[in-house]
This record gives C-alpha cells, structure tokens and sequence, in this order.
C-alpha cells in the first residue's frame, strides 16, 4: 500500500472522473485538474467565488462548479481549456446544481426550492419543472441515465415525476400515497422506483416504472420510521434501515420481508467473527513525557493499532441520544452493499463505532468491527468484497473476507481522515481530510487478521 | 329409701356371705339351722364370742367377756353395740350415697364433655376446612394480583412507550415546523428584498460556443411520435426486465424439477430394492410392485414429463407422487427401524429372520469384496516393487535415477556453455571496442593537430585564389563532419553491433550493412593531409578488424546456431 503526498482541498471537493484518469479538487476557488497516477496537475481553472459543489459529466469531459452563495454555476472543459460557460441564476437563488446523465444538461434547483431549471449547454434551451419537492432526496436518475424520477409537492400532496432524459418530456405523474415523501431512488435495474416516507411514518412504496403501484411495505406504525434505503446492485433486495435499529430486507419477486436484521448491543451466539481495535500504545514514562506529547501532536495521533478476535458475548458501547432532540442519533443511518450483492455493511447510529457486516447469502451476521473512535464514513470496493472505513484519525482501515488491516496514513502533522472514497477501478483510494487530501494505492492483496 | 333397703338387703346378704364360710371354717358347731339363723339356743356362747370378735374387729368396745360374769349378756353393751353398729352402717350407707351421687355427677360431667369434644372437634374441621378454603382463595387471589400488576406493568410500559413515540413525534413536528417557519421567513425576506430591489438580475448562460450532443445524433423535436416512442421504450424495458426474471425463474424451477425427479428416482431405487427382503408382506410387496412399476414407466416418460409439468395439474403430479414416495419411504425406514430394536430384544420373527439373513449375506459379499479388492492392490504392489527393484547396470540406473531431467539437463548444460562462450566474445570484442575508441580518441586529437596546424598552413599560405579555397574548407569541414559522423558512427555502430547482438542473433544482417557504409564513408576521405592515408587505413585497418571480426563472429555464431539447433533435434524425441 503507497500513499501519496498531501494535497490542499477545501469543502470535502474531491471528484475522480467516470473513466478515472483524472482527479478533480478544489481549493478555495480554483479547480485544479491532475492525473491519477501521476498526480501532475493537468489544468487549472479558477472560478468566480468560493466552490460549494463540483461534480463531473458522464463522459469526463467537463466539470461543473457551482457557487451557490453567488448563484453561479460554471461549467469547465477539459479538452479545451478556453472553452468557458457560465450560468447565473440571477436573483432567484441557488440551492443545488447537478449534470444530467448525458452530460449536456445541468439542471439547478432554485433557492426555496421554487422549480428546477434545466440548462442545455447544446442549445442554450431553458426548461422549467414546477414545484420540487424539498426532501432528503428529491431526485434520481435512473442507472443507465435514460430516466429522472422527481418528488413533487402540490396541494399538500406528493407525486413522482417520472422524466425521459433525452428531452425531458414528462413520460409519467402520478401520486404517492405518502404522508411527507422523503425519498425516491431507482433500482439498479431502472424498473422499480422505491418510494419512502419521513420518519414519522414508516412507508415505502415500490413503483414500477410505468407508474403502476407494486407494492407497499410497512413494518410498524407510530414509531419513527425508516432512516436510510439502499438497493442491492444485482436488484434483488432492498435494505431499509429505520430508527429501530434493524435493518429488514425484501425481495424483489414478492417484494415482502425474508429477513430482520438486528443490531443488539450485546452480540452473543452467532458465527460472526469481532472485531476489536486495540492501540498500541507506545509506552508514557514520567510526567514529563505528557507535555511533551502534547507539544509534538503528530504523536499522539500517530498511535498504531491493531484488530484483535474478540470471543463472544461481546457488548459494544451504547450511546442513548437525547430524547428531547429531533431526528435522534439512534437507528441504521447508512447502509452499503457490495457490488457482488453479497455482503452488506450497515451502521448504527447510537453504536457509532461499530460497522457491521452482514453475509446476504447466508442472511446472517458475518463481522462486526469495533473501533475505538465513531465510525466517520465506509465504502466498499467497486469490484471486490472490500470495505474501507475511517473513523476521524490518521488510521485507515479495510475489511475483506479474509480479514482485515488497520492501515496508518503516513503523513506528518496529524492527517485526520474523515472520508473516503474508492477509485472506479478498485485500485486506490482518496482520502480526505479537513483541508487534505491523500491517495492511497493498493497493492495486491496482502491482509492477515 | 328403696335404695337403702335394696343396700341393706344387699349388705345383709353379703354379711351372710361373708360370715358363712367363716362359721364353716371356724365353727364347725356354728351351723344354720333349719330356720337359717345365725344363732340357736345351741351356739349361744360361740355366736357370743364370735360377734364379740367381730366387734372388736369393728373397732367397739367389746360385749362379751369369756369366762366372765356367767352367759348373761351385758345389754347396755349389746345396745351400745347395736347402737354403734346401726350408726357405722348409717354413715357407710351415708357415704355410699354421696359417692352414688357424685359417681353420677361425674358420669353426666363425662358424658358433657364427651359431647362438648366431639363437638369441638367437628367445630375444629369445620374450622380447618373454612381455613384451607381461605388459604386456597388467598393464594388465588395472591396470582390474581400478580398477573394485574403484570398487566399492570405492561400497560405502563405501553403507556411510556407510547408517551416517547408521542414526545418524539412531537419533537419531530416541531423541528419540521420550526424549519418551514425559518424557511417562510427566509422567504419573505427574499420577496421584500426582491419588492424592494430595483434592479432585478435575470437569469442568464453565457456560453462560449455550443457543444455536441453526447452521443453525437442531432436532438429530435418533441413531437407526439415521440412521446409515443419513449412510451414504446419505457414499456420495452419492463418487458425485457420481466423476460430475464421469468427466463432466470424458468431455469431455477427446472433446476429444482430436475432434483425433485432425482430424488423421486433415488426414492423408488431405494424401496424397490428392498423388495426381496419384504418376502414376507406380500400384500405390500405386490402393492408396492404396482407403485414401482408406475414409477418405472413414469421414469421412462421423463422426457414427456419435461413438457408436461408446464401445466398446473402435471406439477401437482409429481409433487404428490413425491410425498408418496417419501411417505412410503418414512414408513419402510420406520419399520426396519421396529424391526431392527425388536431383532435386538430378542425376539425371533419370521419376517425378522429374512431381513437378517440378507443382512448377513450382503455383509459376506462385501468381505469377499473387500478381500479381493486386498488382493488385488497387494497383487499391484508387489509387481511395482519387482519394477522398482529389478537388477539393471549401474549406467541405466544411474541414467533412470534422474531419467525424467536428462533431456532438460543437457540442453541446460549446452545452453550454459554458449552463454559462455557468448559472453567470452562480449567481453572480448567490449574490450576491442574500448581499445579501438581509445585509439579512435587519440587519432581524432592528432588529426584535430593536423587540421590545425594544415588550417595555419594554410591561413598563412593565403592567397587571392581563397575561393577555390574555400570549397576544400567546406568539403574538408563536411568531410570533418562526414568523418565526424563516421566517428561517431563508427563509435555507435560497434555499440549498435554489441546490442543487436545481445538482443536477437537473427540481426546478423542488419549489422553487416553498417560497417559495409563505415567502409565505404571511410574512404570516401580523399583529401585529408599526409598523415590521413596513414590515418585511412588504420580506419580500413580497423573497420577491416571490425569487418574481419565480423564474418569470423557470424561463422561462431552460426555455428553456435547451429548446434543448439541440432542439439534441440536430437533431444527432441
């Protein structure tokens, strides 16, 4: 495993393109384009204010910067660098900028989410969609970008949207028998629209894509519903996490629940390994040596760690959020499949330092890792059964099947991962700091327990 | 006093008694006489003498003295006698009364409390029993009050629960609420900012020219044809979705059909094989015939079956006359399961007996299997020992020691040897190539001598004909720069030489043609000064040692060529 030197990026803007060759960051204003593995810088554009949102086309041929305190979106070219385009809201604000999936259309969300406009940068054509819905995720596109589904909130009631990209002609509208639509995402497959509702009632709905209700799904009621949905990417299961902490899954033929997955805080008789990091601490003498460490910081985060096999009964620490507060840190707020459908990684919000693994085929607990500090972000490997995570220090760690490795991120001055993302073909990954960046490149597999 | 009279009588009677076989034994004189008194005129003195005994016995004064005054008797003392006699018997008569009465008193106090006890017992397991009932209602109602509590209990809990969903509820609501209050009034900032703004900043793209399409086609107009062939493809999609689902659930059912049909196979293998042994049952056995023969001409339309099983009846078919089978099988595995644990108890059938026997014979078969089978490798061993061990030359055994390797160790060896070789001349002809550069560097340094000192000669020998100069200059200068690049050349060509050299021995051709030019560049140097034929032909002599070299080294290396091909052949078998 190398590491790259650190890199300056400002607001967690760090994008490698579709095909992945290239790296896009931003700092402060300025877009700086490098080479993946060379890491040279290719281009350099620089923007008219402070970059909220950077996002790549499909074809990895522009990218789109939006300034969304300036209402500004501007869209650069990496063929011809002279080539500019800038878009401005004017008055009405903006509150979200995003490509469309064939990367000639940009489509902005105005502020109050007041319509969505959709800018060709074929035709200068202006297009309108009237009445956005303001949620957790309002819109989706279809995987192989041929459809968009939008939640539209009107008269106090939801609809879905359903748009064909190639011209944005409105193929389907029909209502949702939602209270408060919070999402909408598409299956893998493009023919099942996912449908869910707030918390404060736990509702998904499935739509075909013809508009037609396949079926509901509702695990209780009066209590706060479903967090977090994820499909598998072979489209045969949707994972919904909801505050109860248990994730229940459904298949696609039936579309009912085969299984419940719980997350108790003491895990006892299963067959799933634990894993539990343990620091190596190097060894405190006087006291003198405290303030020392405190002057030499990079130290005291520097600490190695390792996994050890935990025996069960293992007890993971509880956090019991503030019952007074809205949307309490309790419950599955982020659910992950690999990209074989076989495994799915889940986390609970009030066992922030526990990840868990869960074996799709055999529907039970497979690992469950236990760090030391609260889990900040995890991704599987686009190719392989791989799970990378971060917990907020200068550690990157990995699961796989066979294992898995706490990694230290050889920087000086206290690197502190807080997310990371995988490159498109599984070979390295960007991490990111608060105002860093770092690639790590992997070797061929090499992990003991 | 009828009872005294009845007790006088009595006590009279027993006096009698009393005194009759005293006078029998002690009077013998003193008899009754016909009258049944006690005294006559006969035994005056002996009945006087024994009443005075008697009285004295009694504790009175006595009456008659023996041979005292005469047989007169003292009456006073008679009376007193009589007196003292009628009032002990009064006070006996007396006393005997007060027992009587409190004899009975003391019967009607026994009987009063045998009452009152039986009476108080049954009060007791009255009580007992009101007291059991009570304990058993109590405990009773003790469970009652348990299980309300834990209703109780569960109620609360219900009610908490539902107080927390409500409080959270609540608490979402007034996020949502406090949230859509700060957007509202984010909003009508916005208007009154927009209300008050003169100037309104439109919308607006500035683009620097247009881009192509993505995939390059020109964008269609929105026409109905459209709509109506996006509908097309939307539905299009769905239906190839449904067709890869219904063709991988096709699969899947013929997958599980597939191993339903084996298993029903497996099933009727298992019981038809069992049907020597059911001798005995020959009802079942011939029922059970029936059913294997169905299945075998079921078997034999298996490939009917593959194709009728599409319909709704054919599937229910065959998984009804799997759960028969299984039911038959589950039946026979429980009967050997009885027969077996009645076989072991002891008790001898004639159903039992067969199984048994085939057991046993089936055991034999697979010893005298088994033994054959040891045979047989044993057989194999000894024939592998006898090839092992067979007595051959120590050159063939040596040569059979490694046999498998030979071939590869020869062609190693002969390879090995022309690496040397190689290497040999490599290092030979870097070693010549150094030399000759060396002496290359020095020719150039004397020849750059001459040029200079010809250059002088010839600066000083100036004269007005400078033109026709001036063409040798150049051609000397282009002939410095041919011999320059020939230097040069010659220089890169050996390491040209050395490279192609190390790189393919099929370059042999390419190389030649490079020193051929080297030779003829090299005498193309016609004009150089005296000391350059000297210098020409030590290039001649040189590239002629280049040259000469080379046909030698591509003699060798053909030569080398050649055996490891012919090596290559022969141990090519």
């Amino acid at each position: 495993m190398n590491f790259s030197e650190v890199f300056k990026q400002t607001n967690q803007l760090c994008k490698v393109s579709p095909d992945g060759k290239y790296l896009a960051t931003c700092v402060q204003y300025r877009l700086v384009v490098r080479d993946v593995s060379t890491l040279q810088i290719l281009q350099l554009y620089t923007c008219l204010d402070q970059v909220s949102h950077m996002e790549w086309s499909s074809d990895s041929l522009f990218i789109l910067c939006a300034m969304y305190n300036r209402g500004l979106v501007q869209v650069w070219s990496l063929e011809q660098p002279d080539w500019h385009c800038k878009i401005d809201e004017g008055s009405i604000g903006l509150v979200s900028s995003r490509w469309s999936p064939d990367g000639r259309h940009i489509l902005n969300t105005t502020e109050f989410h007041l319509r969505v406009t959709v800018w060709s940068l074929c035709t200068k054509a202006v297009s309108y969609i009237k009445y956005p819905k303001a949620c957790q995720k309002g819109i989706d596109f279809s995987r192989d970008g041929r459809y968009m589904a939008l939640a539209e909130r009107r008269d106090c009631k939801d609809y879905v949207c359903v748009f064909v990209c190639d011209d944005w002609h409105l193929l389907r509208h029909f209502e949702t028998e939602t209270q408060d639509l919070a999402g909408l995402e598409w299956s893998p497959n493009g023919c099942v629209l996912a449908v869910w509702d707030s918390c404060l009632e736990y509702m998904v709905l499935l739509y075909s894509l013809d508009g037609r209700l396949l079926s509901t799904y509702s695990a209780y009621e009066w209590s706060l519903g479903v967090k977090s949905v994820s499909w598998s990417p072979s489209s045969q299961f949707l994972a919904i996490g909801s505050y109860d902490e248990k994730v229940r899954i459904l298949n696609h033929i039936t579309w009912k629940k085969i299984t419940q997955f719980e997350h108790p805080a003491i895990i006892d008789n299963t067959k799933a390994t634990v894993y539990k990091e343990a620091e190596k601490r190097p060894g405190v003498g006087s006291d003198e040596m405290p303030l020392h460490n405190i002057t030499m910081g990079a130290t005291l985060f520097n600490t190695q760690s390792k996994y050890e096999i935990c025996p069960l009964p293992v007890q993971i620490p509880v956090v019991k959020p503030d019952p007074d507060r809205a949307s309490p840190k309790i419950g599955i707020s982020v659910l992950a499949f690999s990209s074989d459908s076989r495994y799915l990684a889940t986390k609970n919000d009030n066992m922030a330092t526990a990840v868990w693994v869960w074996d799709m085929q055999k529907m039970s607990l497979e690992a469950v890792l236990e760090q030391t500090s609260a889990v900040r972000c995890f991704q599987w490997d686009p190719l392989r059964p791989r799970l990378a995570l971060c917990a907020g220090n200068t550690k990157l760690y990995l699961w796989s099947p066979g294992g898995c490795v706490s990694v230290q991120v050889p920087t000086e001055g206290g690197f502190q991962v807080q997310s990371l993302n995988w490159h498109c073909s599984g070979d390295s990954l960007i991490l990111l700091g608060k105002e860093q960046l770092c690639l790590c490149y992997m070797d061929t597999d090499q992990e003991d327990k | 006093m009828p009872e005294s009279s009845t007790v006088k009588d009595v006590l009279s009677s027993s006096v009698e008694c009393r005194t009759s076989p005293l006078r029998r034994f002690s009077l013998s004189s003193l008899h009754r006489n016909s009258l049944g008194v006690f005294c006559s005129e006969d035994n005056v003195q002996e009945c006087l003498s024994h009443i005075s005994q008697e009285v004295s016995s009694f504790g009175l004064p006595p009456v008659w003295t023996e041979p005292g005054s005469g047989s007169e008797l003292n009456i006073v003392a008679v009376l007193n006698c009589m007196y003292d006699l009628i009032q002990l018997h009064r006070r006996g008569l007396r006393t005997l009364e007060n027992m009587e009465v409190e004899q009975l008193k003391s019967n009607s106090n026994v009987d009063f409390l045998q009452l009152s006890t039986t009476r108080l017992k049954e009060q007791l397991e009255i009580s007992k029993r009101e007291n059991t009932g009570l304990l058993e209602r109590e405990r009773q109602l003790q469970l009652k009050v348990k299980s309300l509590q834990n209703c109780l209990k569960n109620e609360k809990e219900e009610v908490q629960k539902l107080q927390n969903v409500i409080a959270s509820r609540a608490s979402q609501y007034n996020h949502e609420m406090k949230r859509k209050e700060r957007e509202f009034n984010k909003l009508k900032e916005r208007l009154n900012q927009l209300l008050v703004d003169k100037k309104e900043k439109k919308q607006a793209i500035d683009v620097l020219n247009n881009i192509g399409r993505a995939d390059g086609k020109r964008s269609l107009w929105k026409t109905e044809k459209m709509e109506a062939k996006h509908e097309g493809e939307m539905y299009k999609t769905l239906l190839s979705d449904y067709d890869t689902r219904q063709r991988e659930l096709q699969l899947e059912n013929a997958e599980l059909r597939k191993v339903l049909q084996q298993m029903k196979k497996d099933m009727v293998s298992i019981l038809s094989s069992r049907k020597p042994a059911a001798k005995g049952d020959k009802h079942e056995h011939s029922g059970m015939q029936a059913a294997s023969e169905e299945e075998d001409d079921e078997a034999f339309d298996s490939s009917k079956e593959s194709v009728e099983l599409y319909c709704v009846h054919a599937r229910e078919k065959l998984a009804n006359s799997i759960r028969l089978q299984w039911r038959r099988l589950k039946s026979h595995v429980e009967r050997l399961d009885s027969q077996v644990s009645s076989a072991q108890t002891g008790e001898s059938k004639s159903t039992d007996a067969v199984p048994r026997e085939t057991h046993e014979e089936e055991m034999d078969r697979l010893k005298l299997e088994i033994q054959q089978c040891k045979d047989f490798i044993q057989a194999q061993q000894q024939l592998l020992q006898q090839q092992l061990s067979s007595p051959c030359d120590e050159e063939t055994a040596s040569l059979l020691s490694d046999c498998y390797m030979l071939q590869e160790k020869e062609r190693l060896g002969d390879e090995w040897k022309t690496l040397e070789e190689q290497r040999k001349i490599f290092e030979r002809e870097r070693r010549n190539f150094t030399e000759a550069a060396i002496r290359l560097s020095h020719e150039r340094k004397a020849f750059e001598e001459d040029r200079a000192t010809w250059l002088k000669h010839q600066f000083l020998n100036l004269s007005p004909f400078s033109d026709s100069k001036k063409p040798s200059l150049s051609k000397s200068k282009s002939a410095f720069l041919i011999s320059a690049e020939t230097d040069s050349s010659a220089a890169v060509a050996p390491e040209k030489f050395i490279k192609h050299r190390s790189e393919s021995p099929r370059c042999v051709p390419l190389t030649s043609p490079s020193t051929a030019d080297l030779y003829r560049t090299l005498c193309l140097i016609p004009e150089d000064s005296s000391t350059k034929p000297k210098r020409k032909t030590e290039h001649v002599e040189e590239s002629s040692v280049f040259c000469g070299n080379a046909p030698v080294r591509h003699k060798r290396w053909d030569g080398i060529q050649d055996r490891t091909l012919s090596q290559e052949k022969n141990s090519s078998i």
